[in-house]
């Protein structure tokens, strides 16, 4: 275990720091959820949406997870490059544990998630977002875990198919309807009966549930034990499999 | 004494059109401090048994035997004693030397302190020193060649595998690395597992020569040995006579 700790740690250094050099990729991976925050979360101001609270405290929680879904899925796409140029292989041929591979990237994605989605509330704070500080600390560990799961998911897919092109497909088919049927941008209790029992297959839709949930400064709900133990239990099952495809 | 025994090493790949057998009962011995060369036509399986002698790709049967470490039981005992050098490179085009030469040897298990000693003095004995703090993208294809073998070599192997070193070099840059590689082996008694296609490079660089076709050993000797043996004036003769085909490049 120490040596898997150390080996993560040496694969995160060398993971955030090629981030750090490539600062636009940082904004960019930002300026889609910015854009529904600064543009779309305005119109919801005037709406009932069906719960207590402001609509910035049920709009927020829908951006932050579109942020973790957005960045996370694609991640792939790096460790694609990584694999054509051959610096995985060059990896895997030394005695770094195999799931440090995987763990020290998953673990920079989630730092790189926190720091966007601590500018992101900052601006919904700015727009009109109230929450309490530990419901939006709660809800950002919620969006982190997911992000983990959703950045090992993608990097395991990226260790299964061939080409760029592949992995754009698949990555695109799933990520439209998973984000629509998650009720990221208006809660799902507002979708017709077939849609919202559609969405219940979703299992980021436990996530948004409940990261609005602690938003509101609800802690103790059923929403909230359902949506944390559904994100754990994919982030546990995403890096289980993922892991063993970093394996030869 | 071998540093690399291989018995009955197969690999089968299922396709969807069917089972390929790219490697089919490979046998093959490297004597310790030998320069090796892995001859074969496309679709021979000389990346193939690279990758499985790397611990890259588990075998679908047979065993080896790699720097003293069995290659199915103890892979990451293996690992610790090689250095694979791939075609590809495996250099992130935006990293520096210094930073990709440490990261290996923290790779390795080395301390930082002990990676950071260790990148300088293979800095210093492959001529890179200047270009520690530079991105590996900004190096001519030479340079970047020696990072890579540079990282092949952090952990001052027993094995040192290249795949295809010198593809994509000018001439000057091949004579260059072929100055290295020799100069490997004899500063540190590396033994050198080299694929490639270019019969001068086999020629000039190797002790021995293994030609492999359709997954199998089809001829081994010294240079001289398979030039005689074999009924030709040049490597390319005698290479054309145990395959039938050219080394075309992969």
């Amino acid at each position: 275990m120490p040596t898997l700790l150390t080996d993560t740690g040496v694969v995160f250094g060398r993971c955030l720091r090629s981030t750090l050099r490539s600062k636009t990729s940082l904004l960019f991976g930002m300026l889609q959820p910015l854009l529904f925050l600064g543009l779309f979360g305005p119109l919801l101001t005037r709406l009932d949406l069906g719960s207590s609270g402001s609509s910035w405290q049920l709009f927020v929680p829908g951006v932050l997870v579109q942020l973790a879904l957005l960045g996370g899925s694609y991640v792939g796409l790096g460790l694609l490059m990584e694999r054509h140029t051959g610096v995985i292989d060059r990896m895997r041929a030394t005695p770094v544990h195999p799931a440090a591979l995987l763990l020290g990237r998953t673990l920079r994605d989630v730092v790189q998630l926190v720091v966007q989605s601590v500018l992101l509330v900052l601006l919904g704070v700015v727009l009109g977002l109230r929450a309490p500080v530990a419901g939006v600390l709660l809800g950002l560990a919620l969006v982190a875990v997911l992000a983990a799961a959703l950045s090992a998911l993608s990097y395991g897919l990226a260790m299964q198919v061939r080409t760029t092109p592949e992995f754009a497909a698949l990555a695109n088919t799933a990520v439209m309807p998973l984000m629509l049927l998650s009720g990221l941008l208006l809660p799902m209790t507002l979708a017709p009966g077939w849609l919202d029992g559609a969405s219940r297959v979703v299992p980021f839709r436990y996530t948004v549930d409940a990261v609005r949930q602690v938003f509101l400064g609800h802690y103790a709900t059923g929403t909230v034990a359902v949506g944390a133990a559904v994100t754990v239990a994919l982030a546990a099952l995403c890096l289980w499999a993922s892991t063993r495809l970093f394996r030869s | 004494m071998a540093v690399i025994t291989v018995r009955g090493l197969t690999r089968t790949f299922t396709l969807k059109s069917g089972p390929v057998h790219a490697v089919r009962g490979l046998d093959l011995t490297v004597a310790d401090g030998e320069i090796l060369g892995f001859l074969g036509p496309n679709g021979a399986g000389k990346t193939t048994t690279l990758r499985m002698l790397t611990t890259l790709l588990p075998p679908s049967g047979g065993e080896a035997e790699v720097a003293g470490h069995d290659l199915l039981a103890d892979p990451a005992g293996v690992r610790r004693r090689i250095g694979y050098v791939a075609q590809s490179g495996g250099l992130d085009p935006a990293c520096p030397v210094r930073e990709e030469l440490v990261t290996q040897g923290r790779l390795h298990r080395l301390s930082p302190a002990d990676a950071r000693e260790r990148a300088a003095e293979l800095a210093a004995d492959l001529g890179l020193t200047e270009f520690l703090d530079r991105p590996t993208g900004a190096l001519s294809g030479g340079w970047r060649r020696r990072v890579e073998i540079a990282l092949g070599l952090v952990n001052r192997p027993a094995v040192l595998f290249l795949d295809e070193p010198t593809t994509g070099l000018d001439p000057g840059g091949r004579a260059e690395l072929w100055d290295l590689v020799r100069r490997v082996r004899a500063d540190h008694g590396t033994t050198v597992f080299l694929t490639t296609h270019y019969l001068d490079e086999a020629e000039t660089l190797s002790d021995r020569i293994v030609v492999v076709d359709a997954g199998a050993v089809a001829a081994e000797g010294t240079p001289a040995d398979l030039k005689a043996r074999y009924g030709g004036p040049t490597l390319q003769d005698a290479f054309l006579a145990i395959t039938g085909r050219a080394p075309v490049a992969v």
